[in-house]
C-alpha cells in the first residue's frame, strides 16, 4: 500500500511540532525515520498511523484519504517501543485480539483464528510459548510479540516506533536483522521510527532524516550518508569535520590560501563539511589545507589526528593510517576527497 | 527479628482478643451456640449486615473506579480537591456521616422530601443503611484502583484502537481485566469495612428488629442486656462469615496474581 503524506502540520497547544511535511512512501518499502529527539520523527508516524490528526494536511494510504478515518478503521499495525502487550492476556490472546475484537460479520471463526494466530508465532520463532504471560518473557519476546499482533491484522502499513529502543545491544542487532528478513518475506509497507543512524543506515531501503519539526532529507543509506544535503544531515549522520572558508570564484580559500577545490557556490564566506576518514593526505602546501597536530589518538582500525589548520585558527579532525609517522606538532596535509560547502551559520 | 516483632505484635493486637472471643462464646456450648445463630432475630440481623454491606461494596466497585478513572485520567480544575474530598470517609467520626445522612434522606429532608411522594422510604430502611456504608466504603475502593490506574499506559489503549478495538471493547477486554486485582482487593476492603460499620448506621437504621437491625447493633444491644455470651456468640459468627469471605477473595487474587505476574 502507499502511503502518501501531503503538507501535514501538527501543532500541540500552539506548539509546532510538524511544519509542512511531504513524505511518499511507495508500497512495500522499509522507510527509516530518523532524527534527534524532538524531531517530530514520532508524531509524524502517530499521524500516519491515526493516533494523532493533523492540524492541517492529509494523510493518503493508496488513493484513499486516510485523514478522515478513524485508527481503528485504518487497519494499522503499530508496534510501541515498550511493547505495550495486554499483560492479562496469554501470548496466544495478545496476537489474537485484533481479529477478536472485529464485528462478528468479518470476525475469523475461534479455530481460525488460533490457527493464524499460531502460525504468526512460529513465524516470529515463538512457538511453544503459546501459553505464557507476558511477564514471563523477555524483551527482545515482547517485542516479536507485539509484532505478531500487530500483523495479524493484516495491516496495509506497519508502524514502528522505536521498536528496538527498550532492548540491550546484542538483542537489538539481532532483532534489526530478523525485522529486515521478515520484511522480506512479508513485503509490508513499513516505517520505523528511530534515532539510531546505524539501525536507519542497515535496515531501511530509504532513510528520511528530520530535524525540528521537518524533513531535512529523503534518501537511500548511500545517498544521506555519502551525499548529506545540509549541514544538519551532515553533523547528524556519521562523523563530520568543518571548516569557515570563503568563496572566491568558484573555488575554495582558506585566508590568502587556495585549497584547490572548487565549490558550486555564490563568492562569499561559507563552511566546509567533509568526512574526517575521507581524507587524502598530500605533500607540499598548496592546494591543500595544511596544519599542526594538536593531539592524537586510537581510533580502532585507524588514527585519529586533531590539526590546528593554519591561517584559519580552528582545530578540526582527521583520520590517518595507525601506522602514520605524524605525532604532535609534526605537519599535515590534506584534501578531502568529498566535500561540501554550505551557507554559514 | 522483624518477624518475631511481627507474629508478637500480631498476637497481641489481633489473635489474643479473638481467642477470648471465641473462649467466651464458647461458654455457651455447642447447642446454646446454635441456639443463638439459628435465632431469627440474629438470622435477620446479619441478612441485614452481610447483603447491604455487600450491596454497597458493589455499586462502591462501580462508581469508585470511574471516580479512580476521572482522577488519573482527566486534569480540570478543582481535581486536587475532588482528590481530597475522597478521603473524607476516612477521616469523618461516623457518626457525624450517619447524622447527616439522616436529615438529609428523612421524610422532610433535602432529598428525602422528594423521594416520599414517590413512595421511596430511605431513612429507617436498608436501603438507608446501604448508602451510609456507600458513603464509608467509597475510598476503599478507590484508593486501592488508582495506583494501579495510573500505571496503566495510555499506550496500551492505542495498541487495542490501532489493532481495531472501539473503547467499549479497549474497556472491557483491556482495561478492566488489567484492574481486576485491585478492584477485588477494592471490593474486600469495602465490604469488610461496611460489616463492622456501626456510627454511621445506627442513625439512618431506624434499628427495627427484623427489618433494620445490624447484627453489630445487636451485639450492643446484648451487651446492654449483659448476656455476654450472646454477644460473643453473633460476633464469632460474624466473624467466620468474614473470614470465609475474606480467604476466597484472597484465593482469587493469589491465583490471578499468579496469572498476570503482577510484581514483576
Amino acid at each position: 500500500m502507499d502511503v502518501r503524506v501531503s503538507g501535514v502540520r501538527k501543532e500541540f497547544d500552539r506548539f509546532p511540532a510538524l511544519h509542512d511535511v511531504s513524505l511518499e512512501i511507495k508500497s512495500g518499502e522499509l522507510i527509516a525515520l530518523l532524527g534527534p529527539s524532538g524531531s517530530g520523527k514520532t508524531t509524524l508516524l502517530r499521524l500516519i498511523a491515526g493516533l494523532e490528526s493533523p492540524t492541517e494536511g492529509k494523510v493518503f494510504f493508496g488513493d484513499e484519504d486516510a485523514s478522515l478515518k478513524s485508527v481503528q478503521e485504518r487497519n494499522v499495525g503499530f508496534v510501541f517501543q515498550h511493547y505495550a502487550l495486554f499483560r492479562h492476556m496469554t501470548v496466544i490472546d495478545n496476537v489474537g485480539f485484533g481479529l477478536k475484537v472485529r464485528p462478528s460479520n468479518t470476525r475469523p471463526a475461534k479455530d481460525e483464528i488460533r490457527r493464524r494466530s499460531s502460525e504468526l508465532l512460529d513465524f516470529v520463532q515463538l512457538s511453544g510459548l503459546e501459553k505464557r504471560y507476558p511477564a514471563q518473557l523477555s524483551g527482545g519476546q515482547r517485542q516479536r510479540v507485539a509484532l505478531a499482533r500487530a500483523m495479524a491484522i493484516e495491516p496495509r502499513v506497519l508502524l514502528l516506533d522505536e521498536p528496538f529502543g527498550a532492548l540491550d545491544a546484542k538483542v537489538r542487532k539481532e532483532l534489526r536483522r530478523w525485522l529486515r528478513e521478515i520484511h522480506d518475506k512479508t513485503k509490508h509497507t513499513t516505517v520505523f521510527v528511530t534515532h539510531d543512524q546505524d539501525e536507519a543506515l542497515e535496515l531501511a531501503d530509504r532513510v528520511v532524516v528530520m530535524s525540528q519539526g521537518s524533513i531535512e532529507q529523503v534518501g537511500t543509506p548511500d545517498e544521506v550518508y555519502d551525499k548529506p544535503n545540509s549541514p544538519f544531515v551532515y553533523g547528524f549522520i556519521g562523523e563530520s569535520s568543518r571548516l569557515p572558508v570563503r568563496i572566491e570564484n568558484g573555488t575554495v580559500w582558506i585566508g590568502e590560501k587556495s585549497l584547490g577545490l572548487k565549490a558550486d557556490r555564490p563568492d562569499g564566506d561559507g563552511m566546509l563539511y567533509f568526512r574526517p576518514h575521507d581524507v587524502e593526505l598530500v605533500d607540499g602546501s598548496n592546494g591543500c589545507i595544511a596544519g599542526t597536530v594538536v593531539a592524537s589518538r586510537r581510533v580502532g582500525a585507524t588514527r585519529r589526528v586533531e590539526l590546528m589548520v593554519a591561517g584559519a585558527e580552528e582545530r578540526i579532525e582527521i583520520g590517518i593510517d595507525a601506522d602514520h609517522p605524524a605525532t604532535e606538532l609534526s605537519g599535515i596535509a590534506f584534501r578531502p576527497r568529498h566535500f561540501r560547502v554550505f551557507a554559514r551559520d | 527479628m522483624a518477624l518475631g516483632f511481627t507474629l508478637a505484635y500480631l498476637a497481641l493486637i489481633v489473635l489474643i482478643p479473638l481467642t477470648g472471643l471465641a473462649w467466651r462464646s464458647a461458654s455457651l456450648g455447642w447447642a446454646g451456640l446454635w441456639h443463638v445463630a439459628t435465632d431469627p432475630r440474629t438470622l435477620n440481623a446479619l441478612k441485614i449486615s452481610f447483603g447491604t454491606a455487600f450491596v454497597a461494596a458493589l455499586i462502591n466497585v462501580f462508581f469508585g473506579v470511574v471516580v479512580a478513572w476521572v482522577l488519573v485520567r482527566y486534569r480540570f480544575p478543582g481535581r486536587r480537591i475532588i482528590d481530597a474530598i475522597v478521603d473524607l470517609p476516612f477521616a469523618l467520626p461516623t457518626a457525624v456521616a450517619g447524622i447527616a445522612l439522616t436529615s438529609i434522606y428523612a421524610k422532610n429532608g433535602w432529598i428525602g422530601r422528594w423521594l416520599d411522594p414517590l413512595g421511596i422510604k430511605v431513612a429507617f430502611t436498608p436501603i438507608g443503611i446501604t448508602i451510609a456504608l456507600i458513603f464509608v466504603g467509597l475510598p476503599f475502593v478507590v484508593r486501592t484502583v488508582q495506583p494501579v490506574m495510573e500505571e496503566i499506559r495510555t499506550e496500551v489503549e492505542e495498541a487495542a484502537a490501532t489493532l481495531g478495538a472501539n473503547r467499549f471493547q479497549t474497556i472491557t477486554r483491556v482495561l478492566l481485566p488489567g484492574l481486576q486485582p485491585a478492584i477485588l482487593t477494592g471490593f474486600a476492603l469495602a465490604f469488610a469495612r461496611a460489616v463492622g460499620e456501626y456510627g454511621s448506621v445506627i442513625f439512618i437504621a431506624g434499628n427495627l428488629p427484623y427489618v433494620s437491625e445490624i447484627a453489630p447493633l445487636l451485639i450492643v444491644i446484648r451487651l446492654e442486656e449483659f448476656d455476654y455470651a450472646g454477644a460473643t456468640a453473633i460476633a464469632a459468627i460474624m466473624l467466620l462469615i468474614s473470614f470465609a469471605m475474606l480467604f476466597i477473595i484472597n484465593l482469587i487474587q493469589a491465583w490471578s496474581r499468579r496469572r498476570y505476574g503482577y510484581g514483576t
